[in-house]
Formats: structure tokens, sequence, C-alpha cells
């Protein structure tokens, strides 16, 4: 199964993609709009990319009127990526959310590298929005947490179906002639190439620190990358940077997953689930709803 | 939205800057503004560049190597291929009399495209310095001027301004013609709405230049977006 990273496509301005995808994932939305933070907001490093977007959104006002009844329309299964600022926040944001059938699962960003999100907060929050919801609850955690398995399981104490792993890890690009931030906010969330070794530790982590099923998020290019992802512990991967480049990541990568699965001599990619544990394959597979 | 990968053909010397020219393959050449996001070998990112030449069987973007990217883009050398993922955005719109086009530095990228489907209108060019200058004989009926001296001394208000150079001298054609078209630049990822990064106050709000633009005007308040041939279709 293949989504997009949180606020790495936009279904409305590239239709083709979202749909060439098992399911969309939307950008965070916010209790009121947010413009995002001034211009500059990317930056291009050797290994990876720096973002400061700063959660741009319409709100969840606009979102409920104008965007899903949109994006309802592409025949996507639609997950809504929710954000706030308190524990206050993400209940409303759930409970709004609740009947409406568009959404198919809500994903908790509980993982904004600019906002900190320490475990007891995560387990606070992902509480509040089970009791919000009865909707498929996701979390999505931040790979900078000192021990992303206790994040897991207290995400999973706290009623979440699933786990997103990971959201970007904060990072900071000079200007090589000026020697000042290349960001105007300074540090900012860092993504691609060199997320990937990250983003496969925390899914390595939290396979073994729960049972919940795992979106691997974090670097993923090839479908090489998208077994390794598979054989740490996700049953589910999302492509996040790689998007910018190439609008036919999905495809691609989905083609490259078989192939890479079948010349190991997996029947299928997510016979290879876990398989970095060592043992036989689990049984049940944790599948992603 | 498909990427194509294009033959490169050559890169030119024209004075510090490069003429990338790419075979045309099945790539649409758009309006005049719209841009192109070129993949530069070993690096991450694309690029966005707009369109400077235009043949039955090339395409041909003016690059300014600069940065690690821009670098990597003109490093190339026959044999290779490059994604090129566009027409993107919104172009110029071309239904306007006695044009006048105002360039300054790379930013007369777009000019020898835009005059050809113009009917090679009079344009007015600045440069840093001389060397610079030498990119001007791209562009028919040029009138040139370089440093101290600035492209602004030689804008004619009277006449229908399409502009394209750094982001003081755009705020200063404004100011003279207050309906001019601006070809905006930002830094962008993705150059088709996905990344956010490319943010620019449009209409009181930082709104996406590679959907609301790169094309802006002004009309002596802030920026707006230009309604192109492309919308207009």
């Amino acid at each position: 199964m293949i989504l997009n990273a949180s606020g790495c496509l936009d279904a409305l301005t590239a239709p083709e993609v979202a749909q060439s995808l098992d399911a969309f994932v939307t950008k965070t939305v916010t209790p009121l709009p947010r413009q995002g933070n001034e211009p500059v907001r990317i930056a291009e490093t050797d290994f990876g990319m720096l973002n400061s977007i700063g959660l741009a959104n319409p709100g969840i006002d606009r979102f409920l009127a104008d965007t899903l009844p949109r994006l309802a329309e592409l025949g996507v299964p639609i997950w809504a990526s929710v954000g706030g600022f308190s524990v206050h926040d993400y209940a409303v944001l759930c409970e709004v959310l609740d009947d409406r059938d568009e959404v198919a699962v809500v994903e908790l960003n509980v993982s904004c590298p600019n906002v900190s999100s320490p475990e007891e907060e995560v387990e606070e929050i992902v509480a509040a929005a089970r009791a919000a919801t009865r909707k498929t609850l996701y979390a999505k955690l931040s790979p900078a947490a000192p021990d992303v398995g206790a994040a897991a399981a207290a995400a999973a104490r706290a009623g979440a179906d699933g786990l997103t792993l990971v959201n970007t890890i904060r990072g900071l690009a000079l200007d090589p002639a000026t020697l000042e931030p290349r960001l105007a906010q300074g540090a900012g969330g860092l993504s691609g190439p060199a997320l990937r070794p990250i983003a496969l530790a925390a899914v390595f982590a939290a396979y073994r620190a729960t049972e919940l099923p795992i979106v691997g998020v974090g670097g993923v290019e090839t479908g090489g990358h998208a077994l390794e992802m598979i054989a740490a512990g996700a049953s589910a991967f999302a492509l996040g940077t790689v998007l910018f480049a190439d609008p036919e990541a999905p495809v691609r990568v989905r083609e490259e997953l078989e192939r890479e699965a079948s010349a190991r001599g997996f029947a299928t990619p997510l016979a290879a689930y876990a398989a970095a544990h060592g043992g036989p394959p689990p049984t049940p597979l944790r599948r992603v709803a | 939205m498909r990427r194509e990968l294009l033959d490169v053909v050559r890169v030119e010397e024209v004075g510090p800057y490069r003429l990338l020219r790419l075979k045309r393959g099945r790539v649409e050449s758009g309006v005049p503004g719209q841009f192109f996001m070129l993949a530069p070998p070993g690096r991450l990112l694309p690029r966005p560049m707009s369109l400077c030449l235009a043949t039955r069987s090339e395409l041909g973007f003016l690059i300014d190597p600069v940065g690690p990217g821009t670098r990597a883009l003109t490093a190339v050398v026959r044999g290779e291929r490059l994604p090129v993922l566009g027409p993107l955005g919104n172009g110029f719109r071309l239904d306007v009399e006695r044009p006048l086009l105002v360039g300054g530095g790379i930013g007369i990228a777009p000019f020898p495209y835009l005059s050809e489907r113009l009917g090679r209108p009079p344009a007015v060019l600045g440069f840093r310095t001389k060397a610079h200058a030498e990119a001007a004989a791209l562009v028919p009926n040029a009138k040139v001027v370089v440093e101290p001296r600035l492209v602004t001394e030689l804008v004619d208000p009277e006449r229908s301004v399409l502009a394209c150079g750094p982001e003081r001298m755009l705020r200063a054609v404004a100011a003279l013609a207050p309906t001019a078209q601006l070809a905006w630049e930002a830094p962008m990822a993705c150059g088709y709405g996905a990344c956010y990064g490319c943010a620019v106050e449009i209409d009181g709000e930082l709104r996406r230049l590679c959907v609301d633009g790169p094309v802006l005007t002004s009309h002596g308040r802030g920026l707006t977006p230009v309604m192109s041939e492309r919308d207009a279709a």
C-alpha cells in the first residue's frame, strides 16, 4: 500500500498523482487557517531537503466545506492529517471529522519538527482524539524522540490504531557565502535520503515495541527502499520528497517493489514483512487500514 | 503529469551564462513565461527554468551557473538525458498592444521565445557587467544598459510592459508601469503545487507561485495573478 507523506502532494493540483496512490494523505489541517511561514521556506542540502512551510492550510472550516468534497470526487481513500497546538485542538478536529464519510483515516500529526512533543503529550493527544472519534486513528511520530519505541507504545496505550513513522527531523543549512540560515525561520525539517536510515530505525523500534500496523515514511525513493521499510516492520509506506522531483514515483516504485521482492524470492512484497527481525514471518500481518 | 527524458544536444557559452539545448521530444513549448522543472544530475530536487528558445527540434534554457543545481545542469554533455517536467504555471498574456520587454540579468531567459511569439517587439535589458550583457544578442531589437545604469531608465510606461528580472527590478518596473506583467521567481521544490515552498504574497496572502504565477501583475498595489492564454483556453 503506497501513500504520500502529508504535505508532499496537493491532490487538487495533481489529481492524477493522487490517483496513482492507494490512499491520499492531506496536508495537515489545523483549527484555524494558517498562511504558513515567511519565505524562504525550502532549501536543498547535500543529502536531503529542509522545509519550514509552517502548516499552511485553509483551516478546518474551509477544509470541510470546500477541500474535502473536492478531494472525495477523486475516488481515492482520504487520510485527513490534523494538527494543533493543544490537546483540545486535536479533540475538536477529530470530533468534526468523525461523521465525515469521505475520511477513511485520521492521522494525528503530533510531530511537527518545530513543536516539541514529549511522550506524555503524545499519549494525551491520542487519548483525547480516541475519545472524540470512531475513525481509524494513526499517530505520526517524530524520529527525534529519545526512545521511539516508548513513544510508539504510548500511542498504542492511548488507543491509536496505527503509527506513521516518521516526520522530518530538525536541521539547519547555512548560506556558504553569508553564513546566515538559508531558511527564513532558521531551522527546518530535514527529509529525503538523509532521513532514510533514521526512519528505518524508528520503524524497526516501533515494530518491536507495539502490535500496531506501521506506515513507513522517510527517504523512500525506490522499490528497494520500500522493501527495506517493509522488512523493518512497515506494512505500508509513504512517498514524500521524491514526489517533488518525480510525480510518477508511485507508479515506478510500485513496479520496482514487485521486482525487488520477487528477485529475493518473496511471492509478494508483503511476504518480506518484518524480515529484518529474523525468525519466521509473524502472523497475522498487521495490515494498514 | 509526465516527466520526459530529453537528450542533451549541447551547452553553449553566452558570456557567463550557459544555453542548454535539449532535443524537444514530445514536450510542448507552452506559453512564454511558463516554466519547466529540469532535474540536475546528482541533485535531489529539480530546478525551475523558463524556456528561452523553442524550435521544431529543440528546447533551449538560459542558465546562470551559480549554485550546485545550475552548475550540474550546465555541465551535461551530449549523450546524457535530463528529466524535464512542464510546461507549468501561467505564462504572459500575449494579447497586448505595443509590447515592451524589460529584462535584468538572467531574467532575460524567457525573452527570445517571448519576442518571437510577440513579433519581435522592442526590448530593454540591464546587466551587471559587459560580459553578462553578451546575452543580449539572443533578444531581437534590444537596447542594453550595464550597471551603474539601470534598465528602469529606458522603460516607457505608455507601452505594455512584460518584465523579468530580480525582485528589486520588478518592483521598480511595477512602480513605473502599474499594469506591467512581471515574471516572478521563488525557490521551488516541485513546480506543480505539492511542496508549498514557493510562497509569495499574492492578493494579500502567501500563495504558491507555481500555481498562481509565475507571471503576476501589481496594478499599483500588491501582486495579483495574470490570466494567461493557458487559463483562458
